[in-house]
């Protein structure tokens, strides 16, 4: 059942002019508005954060975030799901606020669990405030993370799902009317595994990711813009459960990464964490025996987050644990606050030091430092920030609100057009298993991407004739210290001697931080190609289903997406054919023109249906019509660059002229890939 | 970086399917062809959009716009640059900017797939490019390669001079005896100059087309590089200690 979003009268005030026009048409309720001309362009940027996630919208270059119907900014990342199986969870405030009396229906802190496999949450095991679900189907060896909710078995996709779903309802509430498209942001230093697996759960939310982009990137962007910033920036991003550092060189509208790094399990629930503990000890003190029950743990963190956000200002306090039938005081001071989180602080102040050693700089070239996520109000965090790099660190723009509004700034820069450009790097290295479990380095981390990398490799057995290609990320030299991405098999290699095979592997990584990796064999001449992405336990058919499942676009999702790729592609042949007609028009008579623009009408009829079949049909046929206006079009345009040149400089290429036998085929190869 | 020598490794048994669990890296393949370029019809190319002629060096069509799938290209001629060893940083970057500008995949967010996959192909390329040519070692060695000049395994050829050979177990020595970090920075000082003086030395040496020289002296800026991490790591143990 969905809720259906009241009129937001009262927010109008907040917004301007353009918006308000929007805002105040009122529909029947459940009745989706027509879009205007050009309005299907509208996306938003949304920060999915560990702890808080947000929504933000950009019109010329003004980001605002989308406040809930309360007013609010932020909506917690916390999903409560009720006995109805059917029913969408509760997400945000509200849910927030059932995590203390009803645990066991709540979830928050998901993002911890993204792209992760069953058998990497061993070593999160204690820190998550969940119980993971063992021994489910699916859990076979590389399956994904699932957990038990009221009766219901759910992945950290469908979780992440549903909080973003209850975002894209904001937005919708909030301008009225449907937003479909997004640019969504993750941690510099998530995996490939982790950054899929965000993808995902923006389709199952029925979002178009038009891009991921990494958090640091976007809040220099959005402080960049904002601040007029020049030169070099770091970007330390210290949110609920991960860590983010980026340098970035800022000029002319230009967003360069120069270097990157990060923990993506380290953040402001440790802080949490560790004053539970220093809590759940004195509360057990002299008491050895005492079992903690689940609720007194979950408490013990609901006091300690307090303390914590206290502790940014007042120098100490006391908390009481009042739960179980037994009631304790807690005193805490900002000095043996510090001792606890000390040791998370100056991890990260590590990364810092390395980040700046990768990107060949000095603490004292950085010319700000830009704070960014909840967790930088902690005034040790601040503290220890500022003696690393020798200033004071800039949070003149809300850290919390940072994320979102470069994320919608990114998003207008992509449907409308922007004269900044963001030029990002890839955070880990990736590379491929090789003899003795070595990790052979492809692509080094802080590698600006898009990036395409190809490196050959043999086989090492007479007469081998399959390979398997196990491609890893990370630094480590061992590949089992490494996160295992994909692993898949070459075979038909022709039977030779050692070493003889030539087998070309080429990563690529493209504008999304996402990896496809291909592999041929071309010895013989007979090219073998196998290509994967790497998946991090989802297996397409369950991705399928959870899609049909996913109610409100089991019809449209997927079918609207591939009509609208269709339109684009008619679009872009009446352009070209309309680009032709005005420079070589005298090429084509008055009856083979008649023809052609016949059939042009056609495709322009099918464009404005909603039959993708038909569109591609009328492109081919159009294509077909006007084959000897392009070839008559082609002699033209060699006889005239021969003109320019004298017959003696002519190579036998130039004439034994075929045309187009030139054309490079790497771009076709990409597309036939995706 | 390119290059990749066999190593010839005992063999580990294989599974029924004669799939093995692991490979051996083999000479590589440069990700981007030399310098040759096949040479098109009278330098003229069929636009993938409109069908019409498009000038072989065009980024995009000058009939329809769209953009252009990418060609062989030196990383120089990439980046729109003569070949040469001296760069200015700035005028690097520039090139590489405008560029990016032009083809990034942030600008085909809403075109088609084709030209999305068109710009990533570029601009993979682009970075590689650009990535090479910042480098001062993978920039002479992108230089002697193009003039025919073979580069061995570890990317520069090895280091057979006995001066160069000596100079830098020298250097290596006094780091190893360094006491205090007042003598590592006074190490480091030297090498600095060392290694301003064979950037300056190889920039002569490449304006003058002495491939020998040149090659020399960028195995020895390799060494001098590398030397770099060692007193980085030197100064850091230095500075830990009481």
């Amino acid at each position: 059942m969905l809720v259906i979003p009241k009129p937001p009268e009262i927010l109008t005030e907040t917004f301007p002019e353009t918006v308000m026009t929007t805002l105040l048409q009122i529909h029947e309720p459940g009745e989706t508005p027509a879009l205007h001309e050009g309005e299907h362009d509208l996306a938003v940027g949304i920060d999915l954060g560990t702890t808080n996630s947000a929504v933000a919208i950009s019109h010329d270059g003004r980001p605002e975030i989308l406040p809930g119907e309360d007013g609010s900014f932020l909506v917690p990342s916390v999903a409560a799901y009720s006995e109805d199986t059917k029913a969408l969870p509760l997400v945000g405030e509200l849910a927030r606020r059932a995590l203390l009396e009803e645990p066991e229906s709540v979830v928050s802190s998901i993002k911890r669990l993204m792209g992760r496999k069953a058998e990497d949450i061993k070593s999160l095991a204690g820190t998550l405030p969940f119980e993971p679900a063992v021994g489910q189907d699916g859990d076979e060896e590389g399956g994904m993370v699932r957990l038990k909710v009221r009766g219901r078995t759910l992945t950290p996709v469908e979780i992440s799902a549903d909080i973003l779903r209850a975002l894209k309802m904001r937005a919708e509430t909030t301008l009225d009317h449907a937003v479909d498209r997004a640019v969504v942001t993750v941690p510099a230093y998530f995996d490939d595994a982790a950054r899929t697996a965000t993808r995902d759960a923006a389709r199952l939310a029925g979002l178009e990711v038009l891009r991921l982009v990494n958090e640091p990137t976007a809040a220099a962007l959005a402080y960049g813009l904002d601040k007029n910033a020049e030169g070099v920036f770091a970007v330390y991003d210290l949110g609920g459960g991960t860590f983010d550092v980026s340098l970035l060189r800022m000029e002319k509208g230009i967003f360069q990464v120069l270097a990157t790094g990060g923990d993506a399990a380290l953040g402001g629930d440790d802080f949490d964490h560790a004053i539970a503990e220093y809590f759940l000890a004195q509360r057990t003190e002299g008491n050895s025996s005492h079992a903690l029950t689940r609720t007194e743990v979950k408490t013990a963190l609901m006091s300690a987050r307090l303390a914590k956000e206290c502790l940014s200002s007042a120098q100490d306090g006391e908390w009481v644990i009042d739960t179980d039938g037994a009631t304790t005081h807690h005193r805490l001071d900002r000095e043996t606050y510090e001792s606890l989180i000390v040791s998370f602080v100056e991890r990260t102040t590590d990364i810092c030091r390395h980040v700046i050693e990768d990107a060949g700089l000095a603490p004292e070239d950085v010319s700000g430092v830009v704070l960014v996520g909840g967790s930088t109000r902690v005034p040790l965090v601040r503290a220890r920030v500022a003696e690393l790099f020798g200033r004071e660190p800039l949070a003149d723009i809300d850290p919390d609100a940072v994320v979102a509004l470069g994320a919608a700034i990114q998003a207008e820069a992509l449907t409308i057009g922007s004269d900044s450009l963001l030029l990002d790097v890839t955070p880990l290295s990736l590379g491929i298993e090789t003899m003795g479990k070595i990790t052979e380095k492809v692509i080094s981390r802080n590698t600006p991407i898009p990036v395409s990398k190809t490196q050959e490799f043999t086989t090492y057995q007479d007469g081998q004739t399959a390979m398997i290609i196990h491609v890893v990320q990370g630094e480590r030299e061992m590949v089992s210290q490494n996160r295992s991405l994909a692993r898949f098999e070459l075979h038909g290699i022709p039977p030779m001697t050692a070493g003889a095979a030539r087998v070309l592997v080429t990563f690529i990584i493209d504008a999304d931080g996402l990896l496809t990796v291909s592999a041929r064999e071309q010895t013989t001449g007979l090219e073998q190609h196998v290509e994967v992405k790497p998946s991090y336990g989802i297996r397409e058919e369950d991705m399928a289903r959870m899609l049909r499942e996913s109610m409100e676009h089991a019809k449209s999702d997927m079918s609207e997406r591939l009509l609208a790729e269709a339109q684009v592609d008619g679009e872009r042949m009446l352009v070209a054919l309309g680009a032709a007609f005005s420079a070589d028009g005298d090429l084509c008579a008055e009856a083979e023109r008649d023809h052609i623009n016949r059939v042009v009408t056609h495709l322009r009829d099918a464009i404005a249906g909603a039959d993708r079949d038909t569109i591609y049909a009328r492109i081919a046929e159009l294509d077909k019509v006007s084959c000897a206006f392009a070839e008559r079009r082609m002699d033209r345009g060699i006889r005239k660059a021969l003109e320019g040149k004298q017959v003696s400089e002519l190579t036998e290429d130039d004439l034994s002229s075929g045309a187009g036998a030139g054309e490079d085929k790497k771009g076709d190869d990409i597309a036939t890939a995706r | 970086m390119m290059d990749k020598a066999a190593k010839k490794l005992p063999s580990e048994t294989s599974n029924g399917n004669g799939a093995t669990n692991a490979m051996l890296p083999s000479d590589t393949v440069p990700s981007q062809p030399g310098a040759v370029e096949p040479m098109m019809p009278a330098g003229v190319n069929a636009c993938w959009s409109c069908r019409g002629p498009v000038m072989a060096g065009d980024l995009f069509c000058s009939t329809c716009e769209a953009v252009q799938p990418p060609r062989p290209l030196d990383h120089f001629a990439r980046l729109d640059l003569e070949p040469g060893f001296e760069i200015p940083s700035e005028e690097l970057d520039r090139h590489y900017f405008d560029l990016q500008r032009k083809l990034h995949p942030d600008r085909f967010a809403t075109k088609t797939s084709r030209e999305r996959a068109i710009s990533i192909a570029l601009t993979a390329d682009i970075n590689t490019a650009y990535e090479t040519l910042q480098d001062p070692v993978k920039r002479a060695i992108t230089l002697l390669e193009m003039q025919g000049m073979t580069i061995h395994a570890d990317g520069c050829n090895t280091m057979s001079d006995p001066v160069l050979l000596m100079e830098a177990m020298e250097q290596r020595e006094a780091l190893a005896e360094a006491k205090s970090l007042d003598a590592v920075e006074g190490i480091a000082t030297v090498a600095g100059g060392e290694k301003a003086n064979c950037l300056a030395e190889l920039a002569d040496a490449f304006g003058k087309n002495d491939l020998s020289t040149a090659d020399r002296l960028t195995t020895r800026l390799k060494y001098l590089i590398k030397f770099e991490d060692e007193l980085r790591t030197a100064r850091a143990r230095h500075s830990q200690a009481p």
